[in-house]
């Protein structure tokens, strides 16, 4: 165990990012035109890096598996990017978004990472308008903000429900205008297999061509982790379908740590799983519970005759109902924090009062907020999300109570980064949801769209050239180096071996099968107990994985299942990860929940052994990991008891 | 950019159709409201007055190159277009189910416009070849009588039948070329949508309705 | 629920392919599409034959990723939905359902229902976006833009780029797609210094990638699943015009 260096600069916190962007060395053009880097993932932080880097004049090359970089997930983010402008004039600085997003995080992330966040959130805006990015405005052509996610004052810009999509589509326009201009060199349907170093420096990547399934080697002075998160572990999310750890996960088996693996956002407004050939879960905007209540029946018989289809909702009368947001956190009530909100939804199914067949889920009523306003308003406020629901559900949320139950929805885990967004192999970066930095324990709604820009347009261009500047007199490493050899024979092997097995179960079987591991014993409430037999069965699954699994197909073609199989395989291991992590905390925090470290229900945090950043260190597949700390030190604000009521 | 890169482009392209189309619909209506004449039932006296004037008048001869050139570039380009879009989808769908998403006529403008084609080469030997033929270059006052060759013709009634295939292609070909005329010229706006659509569907009804009118009344005796 | 399906198979871009017939059997109502073809995947995989190839991702509508022409329809029979949006429950019990890829010269199948529409993505590079380096941006509030004009702009960049109007213009034309983009720019002040280039290198762009040519049919607008309005390709038409003959 060791302890770690997170690189803040010095001096007083507001003042911490100006020091080192002045104090940061910097490459002459001449020499940025001779530097190669290579950027993962598309999404926002890959594309706004992608492209500010090639703008300031640096070879790039791209990759993503997508068949365009304008699909990467981020596309699917719906309410909105905060930004610390206080256009509202009501009291917002960069200083309470920072402290929002601090406590919000239930006091686990790192103080000066998250102060630039805020700081630069303002210019992500100016950016983003600047691109042609549609927010919404109001009648004086102004741009309109609104309050999201429980935050007390109004600082989320949005573009209708498609807030995701639209700064992707401007990151991405930015992206290709700079491939249109050469200076980036795209490559789509590539998968990034295998990292590789020499002499312990990140020099570049082995990457799949997923069309023809040739392996490529790609040279880059620096290596730019933008892969997202790793939600699917759990098989079912709301992430995409292709969303998956593999990039991350190569970096971390090359020597990358991995930080606070447990922490995984269940987002509380999801719609619930109706059978077992159900994909994937989809995300009903948080934005509806500014209107509608959540509620479940007091008595389990209620909920029994509601899961029967003996009762409606519209039968359990309003004393009958609980509504146990409002009950439990009187001063937020239904807008108190997603891991809050999620973890009420779960108990008050445990304990018999689900309302859908399978048990799990809740009503999330809008009947007093039509009553109050009128059926016209509430679909005008709700536009697309009511067809939305009615199209997958066939039920008109207008006439009877949507039904909703929490998903995984984020990661807040990730590679461990320092200040300057490097992992531990020099010259190997994670931006965005890749890395572990900003979002602490819990992510605040609204942030994630911040963070993955501030980090590829706004903090990596200053960073990237502290590293390159003493890089400047390495010349490209031709790709037929041993190393290059090397890490593409790895690949090779692996892929041959997932290919020969050719056993009785489908990828999606095993898929499926972690992910009820995940669920059950490392979702929204953990404890050592089930933690530990997890752990015992996540690697009974691995052994199984890696001796019966059906992989049809070839190398040398399209191959889906193959790929799949793959991010199946990196999933199972850091499942084991995430569950050896969650295990080793032994308190409660954000969205982590240990069922043993709680005082009445709520999260009971224990600062004095936890206030940490857990970072693991990869010694093979069959070793436990090791742990290195990095201490959270906490300057500027005193850590309190996160209280909603 | 040049100005004939502009031609060679797409969206060139159907402007030059939608210029051209707008033309050949004013072109119409001249055409329309002189034969329309007829109805007067005066023994073509004031057709023929109208008539003689288009036939002979200086700057409507220039106009007619004009017009004759409309109606070349109208076609040559249709083709073009037509050949480059079969081109944009060289293998079919198997199952196609157009009909929900669009109307037949929009999609058929190539065959309505081939249908015209064929019907305007046996329109124009009927009447304005023959003429010009007479008229040569210099006898311009030595026209034939249109309006006693239009009595004979149209007693025949397979030519009344062609006649009128030609008016309702010709409807069909109007229904969705005068409003794609304005699209493609880019002259779309929320308030004066629905008029142009008015406007195109009522001429399309009313201009090749009293076409096909001439030879039926013709032919019926009603016009003598 | 029962159905038979009729699905294109082709191994690789030079393969001839064809459609072979399959019958699925215990589909759910609630099920989406592509959770009907997952299903029939997993059977394949497990006797031993090759699986569907089909671009999806997001499953929720948005990435533009899933693109199946389903009944001779692009994203299937319902309104303004993608394919992983449209749910069985739309079929009847026993239907017999035609999957085919998109279908055009600029979108070459790549496998089974699989294209590529890096066309599409080449469009974007020759002009779709404003030319700002980061770093350049002055206050966001110093540009007010009506609000009329912001929502127009965002009707027309909900474009999700998934290719459904090409695949349903009897043309192959991409027009809705270029049009989309040129509009939401032409309708911002910060698009207005390049708003004759872009017009001008899109569309040639657009050409030279071997779409065909608009004819005002509507097929795109009423296929798309985002409801992009035939309006923009008039402003695209208005704006390449002027572009062409009165810019200098």
């Amino acid at each position: 165990m060791s302890t770690l260096n997170s690189k803040i600069p010095p001096g007083p916190l507001a003042e911490k990012w100006s020091y080192y962007k002045e104090h940061a060395k910097l490459v002459n053009p001449a020499n940025k035109r001779k530097l190669e880097v290579i950027v993962v993932g598309t999404g926002l932080a890959g594309a706004s890096a992608a492209a500010t880097l090639a703008e300031l004049g640096y070879q790039v090359k791209a990759f993503c598996f997508q068949d365009s970089p304008r699909r990467a997930h981020s596309i699917a983010a719906q309410g909105g990017i905060n930004a610390a402008k206080n256009y509202k004039n009501d009291g917002d600085s960069v200083y309470r978004l920072f402290y929002d997003t601090i406590k919000g995080g239930d006091f686990r992330a790192r103080e000066g990472n998250v102060y630039r966040l805020a700081d630069v959130s303002r210019n992500i805006i100016d950016q983003c308008v600047a691109q042609g990015v549609p927010f919404a405005r109001d009648y004086g052509g102004l741009l309109d903000n609104r309050s999201f996610g429980g935050a007390q004052v109004s600082r989320t810009f949005y573009a209708r429900g498609q807030t995701g999509q639209q700064l992707l589509l401007g990151a991405y326009g930015a992206l290709e205008r700079q491939v249109g201009l050469g200076n980036v060199k795209m490559y789509s349907r590539h998968e990034m297999l295998e990292l590789v170093k020499i002499d312990g420096k990140a020099r570049g990547i082995i990457a799949k061509n997923l069309v023809t399934g040739e392996l490529e080697r790609h040279f880059g002075h620096a290596v730019l982790l933008c892969t997202g998160g790793y939600g699917n572990v759990f098989f079912l999310s709301t992430n995409a379908m292709g969303s998956n750890v593999t990039a991350a996960w190569k970096a971390h088996k090359q020597g990358a740590y991995f930080g606070n693996p447990c922490y995984t956002q269940i987002h509380p407004t999801c719609i619930p799983v109706t059978g077992d050939y159900q994909s994937k879960l989809t995300l009903m905007s948080e934005s509806l519970r500014n209107d509608g209540r959540v509620w479940v029946p007091k008595t389990k018989e209620d909920a029994k005759a509601i899961r029967e289809g003996k009762k409606k909702p519209e039968d359990i009368k309003e004393e009958d109902r609980d509504y146990y947001l409002e009950r439990k956190y009187p001063s937020f009530g239904n807008l108190c924090p997603r891991d809050i909100a999620s973890r009420a939804a779960k108990e008050a199914c445990d304990d018999g009062r689900g309302i859908v067949p399978s048990g799990f889920g809740v009503f999330l009523d809008f009947g007093d907020a039509i009553k109050r306003l009128g059926v016209e308003v509430v679909k005008a406020r709700y536009g697309e999300l009511f067809p939305m629901y009615q199209n997958i559900t066939n039920e008109d949320p207008l006439k009877t109570p949507m039904k909703i139950y929490p998903a995984v929805h984020y990661t807040m885990g990730g590679l461990w980064v320092d200040y300057e967004l490097m992992t531990s192999i020099p010259g190997c970066y994670a931006l965005g949801e890749a890395n572990f930095s900003d979002h602490g324990a819990n992510r605040l709604g609204a942030s994630a769209l911040m963070q993955g820009l501030a980090d590829g347009y706004f903090v990596i261009p200053y960073t990237i050239g502290n590293y390159l500047s003493s890089e400047i007199f390495t010349k490209s490493i031709p790709t037929d180096h041993p190393a290059f050899a090397e890490a593409e024979n790895a690949v090779k092997e692996r892929t041959q071996k997932l290919l020969s097995i050719k056993g009785k179960r489908t990828v999606d079987d095993f898929h499926k099968a972690l992910g009820k591991i995940m669920w059950e014993y490392c979702g929204m409430a953990r404890t050592a107990e089930g933690l530990t037999k997890a752990r015992k069965m996540i690697q009974d699954l691995r052994k199984e994985f890696w001796s019966d699994v059906n992989v049809p197909g070839t190398i040398n073609e399209f191959n889906p299942e193959l790929d799949k199989a793959g991010r199946v395989a990196d999933f199972i291991e850091l499942g084991e990860l995430m569950v050896v992590d969650a295990l080793n905390r032994n308190e409660s925090c954000g969205g982590h929940f240990r069922v043993e470290y709680q005082d009445q229900g709520e999260a009971k945090r224990d600062d004095e052994n936890y206030r940490y950043v857990a970072a693991w260190e990869f010694k093979g597949v069959d070793a436990d990991p090791v742990l290195h700390k990095e201490d959270l030190v906490y300057e500027n604000i005193q850590l309190q008891v996160r209280s909603y009521k | 950019m040049t100005n004939s890169a502009i031609f060679k482009s797409s969206v060139g392209k159907k402007a030059l159709m939608g210029v051209t189309g707008l033309f050949l619909i004013t072109f119409l209506v001249i055409h329309c409201s002189i034969n329309a004449m007829i109805f007067l039932n005066d023994g073509g006296e004031t057709f023929k007055k109208w008539g003689s004037f288009m036939g002979t008048n200086p700057i409507i001869r220039t106009m007619e190159i004009v017009l004759v050139a409309g109606f070349l570039v109208h076609i040559v380009d249709g083709l073009l277009l037509w050949k480059q879009n079969r081109d944009a989808r060289p293998v079919k769908y198997a199952m196609n189910s157009a009909n929900a998403n669009s109307t037949w006529y929009s999609r058929s403008m190539g065959l309505l416009g081939t249908l015209l084609l064929i019907f305007l080469v046996i329109h124009t030997a009927h009447f304005w070849i023959p003429n010009r033929m007479q008229q040569g270059l210099t006898h311009w006052h030595n026209e034939i009588d249109l309006y006693g060759k239009m009595l004979e013709v149209f007693q025949n009634p397979v030519i009344v039948a062609i006649y009128i295939f030609g008016c309702v292609s010709l409807f069909w070909h109007l229904l969705h070329g005068f409003k794609s005329a304005f699209q493609s010229l880019g002259l779309n706006h929320t308030k004066y949508n629905s008029a142009i659509g008015w406007a195109g569907t009522a001429f399309s009804i009313v201009v090749p309705a009293i076409f096909a009118l001439m030879p039926v009344s013709i032919y019926l005796g009603w016009i003598k | 629920m029962k159905f038979n399906l009729k699905v294109w198979r082709q191994k690789n871009a030079k393969d001839q392919g064809k459609l072979v017939d399959y019958t699925i059997d215990n589909i759910n109502a609630d099920m989406s599409f592509l959770e009907m073809v997952d299903v029939l995947n997993d059977e394949l995989v497990r006797k031993g034959e090759d699986p569907i190839a089909f671009d999806h991702d997001c499953r929720e509508g948005i990435c533009g990723m899933c693109s199946m022409y389903i009944s001779g329809r692009a994203h299937g029979p319902q309104h303004a939905a993608t394919t992983c949006q449209l749910y069985m429950r739309s079929f009847k019990d026993g239907d017999t359902i035609y999957v085919e890829p998109w279908r055009a010269k600029a979108f070459p199948v790549i496998k089974d229902l699989v294209t590529d529409r890096s066309a599409f993505d080449r469009i974007i590079a020759a002009g779709g976006f404003v030319s700002v380096n980061t770093g350049q941006a002055q206050d966001a509030n110093a540009l007010p833009v009506e609000k009329a004009d912001a929502e127009k702009a965002m009707d027309a960049a909900a474009c999700i780029g998934c290719g459904a109007c090409v695949a349903a213009c009897p043309n192959g034309a991409a027009m809705l797609f270029v049009s989309a983009k040129i509009s939401q720019l032409a309708l911002f002040p910060q698009g207005q210094p390049e708003r004759n280039t872009r017009a001008i290198n899109m569309v040639n762009q657009m050409d030279e990638e071997g779409f065909g040519n608009c004819t005002n049919i509507g097929a795109c607008e009423a296929e798309c699943p985002k409801e992009i309005k035939l309006t923009n390709i008039a402003r695209m038409n208005r704006d390449y015009l002027a572009a062409s003959l009165i810019s200098e």
